[in-house]
Parts: C-alpha cells; structure tokens; sequence
C-alpha cells in the first residue's frame, strides 16, 4: 500500500474465514480482497486507488449509472462471497479506510456490535417480496353492478353509475393497500423480521406495472422453502396480484449498525 | 450515457434492487475518509434522473406509437 492507497470495506465477519476462503474473489477495483483480522471479527477489504476511489472522485463517479452499477455488482458480488462461507454483515456501498490498521480499530471498538449483529443473521437470509397489481382484475371484484331491482328511476341510475364510476379508482386502491398489509402479515408470520419499503417508481423499474408492495424479510434458512411455498401461494390465491421474489441477499436491509 | 445499452425488464429491476440495497441498506460508518452515502436521498435523486433518461433513450414500444403517429 501507498499513500495513494485506501482500503475499501465489503463486510464484516467471523474469523473463520480467513484469506484462504477469499482466494479468487476480486473487488471494485478488480483488485484481490483479504482479510483484516482484530478482536474475534474480519474485515473483508480490498486496497484500491484513492485516485480513483477517494472521496473527490467517488463523488463524480456516482453520477456514472454504468460506473455505479459495475461498482454497486463487483461489491456485492464480494459480499455474496464472504455469505457463502459465513454470516456476514455487508458494508454499505463506498466505505473506505486510510489502513488497514484503522480498519483493525474499527473492529475492536465496535466489537459488541458487530458480535451482535453477526449472531442475528446467522443461518437466515434476506428475501425480496414485490407485489404488482392488475388494477381491471382488482375492480372486476370490487365492482359491484348495482341492480336494478327496486324503484330507482333512470336519473337515480345515472347519478349511482356515475358515483361509482369515481369512486372506482378509490376502491381499487384500498382494495390494493388491503391485500399488501395482509401479504405483508402473512410473510412475517413466516419470517425472523421484515421491512415494507416504498415501492419502486415505475421509471426505475422501466415497467408499466404498478407496484403495490414492496418488501424484504429475513428469514431462516431452513424455512425458506416455506416461505417461497407460501409468496407461491399468496400469489396464487389473489388473481389481481402477482408477486415477485427475489434472493437470497446479504442481509443489508437488516444489518443496520449506524454512526 | 448514449451509448448506454436498454437492460432488459428483469436485469433493470434486479439492478435497482441492487442499488437500493447497496446503497440503502448495509452497515454505516462515518468517519475516516469513508464516503458511506449520508446524502443517499441526493444519490438516489441523481439516479432517478440518470434512469430516467436511460428509459427516454429507450421509449416503450406501445408508447412510440402513439408518439409517432
């Protein structure tokens, strides 16, 4: 290392993983990464060109989506690495250290933390849950043809056709807010913890579909074919919803340790 | 970015799942030289914009038609 250089952290883990585990597994900057060792924990860091990786350089390079995205993979590919020989606490994107020496202090003083952390999402993994809805087939079942039994004249018909009409859209919604809190229940039931985040703006996800549920849960390894069976099921039982799961992920969502 | 390639459906999404957890998600420290995207809301503005102009390079096949005609 130079003066130049920096040291880029994926994630935190146990000290039974050492450099033999990571052999191969190269970083952000295709550089090798290795592991710092302090206090029972291992960093899992990588040195690369604070040149390139400094915090002047970061800042602009952020804007570059090819460049976010490469870096954003080549992490968490690291980080999926470390996960596959141990619980892992992932780092979020573009942390980095002076040394490797600081990196050391770091694990020390956070020792606690860590520990603590690391035991949490031990044997569990995080699982993404979205929910899109189709909203003809959510009003096919809210819409309740008023019928035309009883004395209504043909202005009164009107005036119901037309409140219904507006108060469509307000139906379908519920009706969608509806089934994502009782999606959302339904999965904790079967997970250690979960999240619902905000659902993703169709510009980012370059769909048409409309999001209605967004969540990530942390869920057991050997419960997570329940869960699939049960995102399969949910799926299945409520024509106007269509789910999608994604993982497993690191356990970034539920490895918050801030400051 | 004009030279960007449209990912398709599935890479996108997976690619905004990825940096909403990278760059959301994950432990925070602050401190040292550590960038650690404290200002995530402005990151994730300029993402929007970044995405957004990627998905206006690559309109919507039923949306181009109404445009063009």
């Amino acid at each position: 290392m130079t003066a130049d250089d920096g040291v880029w952290l994926y994630s935190i883990t146990t000290d039974s993983i050492g450099d033999a585990q990571l052999a191969g597994v190269t970083g952000v900057a295709g550089e090798p990464v290795r592991a710092v060792t302090s206090s029972g924990l291992v960093a899992v860091v990588g040195t690369v060109s604070l040149g390139e990786f400094g915090q002047e350089p970061l800042q602009r390079k952020l804007e570059d989506l090819d460049w976010l995205a490469a870096t954003a993979r080549a992490h968490d590919a690291v980080v999926a690495a470390v996960l596959r020989n141990g619980p892992t606490v992932p780092l979020r994107l573009a942390t980095l250290y002076l040394d490797d020496d600081r990196v050391r202090l770091l694990l020390t003083e956070r020792q606690e933390e860590f520990g603590a952390t690391l035991r949490r999402v031990t044997g569990r993994s995080e699982w993404g849950v979205k929910g899109y809805g189709d909203a003809k087939l959510l009003s096919q079942d809210v819409k309740e043809e008023p019928s035309s039994t009883g004395a209504t004249g043909k202005g009164t018909a009107y005036l119901l056709r037309r409140r219904a009409e507006l108060s469509a859209q307000q139906d379908v919604e519920r009706k969608a807010a509806g089934h994502a809190g009782e999606i959302h229940a339904a999965l904790l039931d079967q997970a250690v913890d979960g999240v619902r985040r905000q659902v993703t703006d169709p510009v980012l996800t370059g769909r048409r579909a409309w999001m209605i549920f967004n969540g990530t849960y942390l869920v057991d390894n050997d419960r997570v074919d329940g869960f699939t069976a049960l995102v399969t099921a949910l799926d299945a039982e409520r024509p106007g919803i269509t789910l999608e799961l994604t993982g497993p992920w690191p356990p970034y969502s539920f490895a918050g340790i801030d400051g | 970015m004009s030279e960007m390639v449209p990912a398709d459906d599935t890479r996108r999404i997976a690619l905004v799942d990825l940096l909403d957890r990278v760059l959301g998600g994950g432990v925070v420290i602050t401190g040292e030289i550590t960038l650690s995207l404290a200002d995530v809301d402005m990151v994730r503005i300029s993402l929007r914009t970044l995405i957004a102009s990627v998905s206006a390079l690559v309109p919507d096949p039923a949306e181009q038609d109404s445009a063009d005609g």
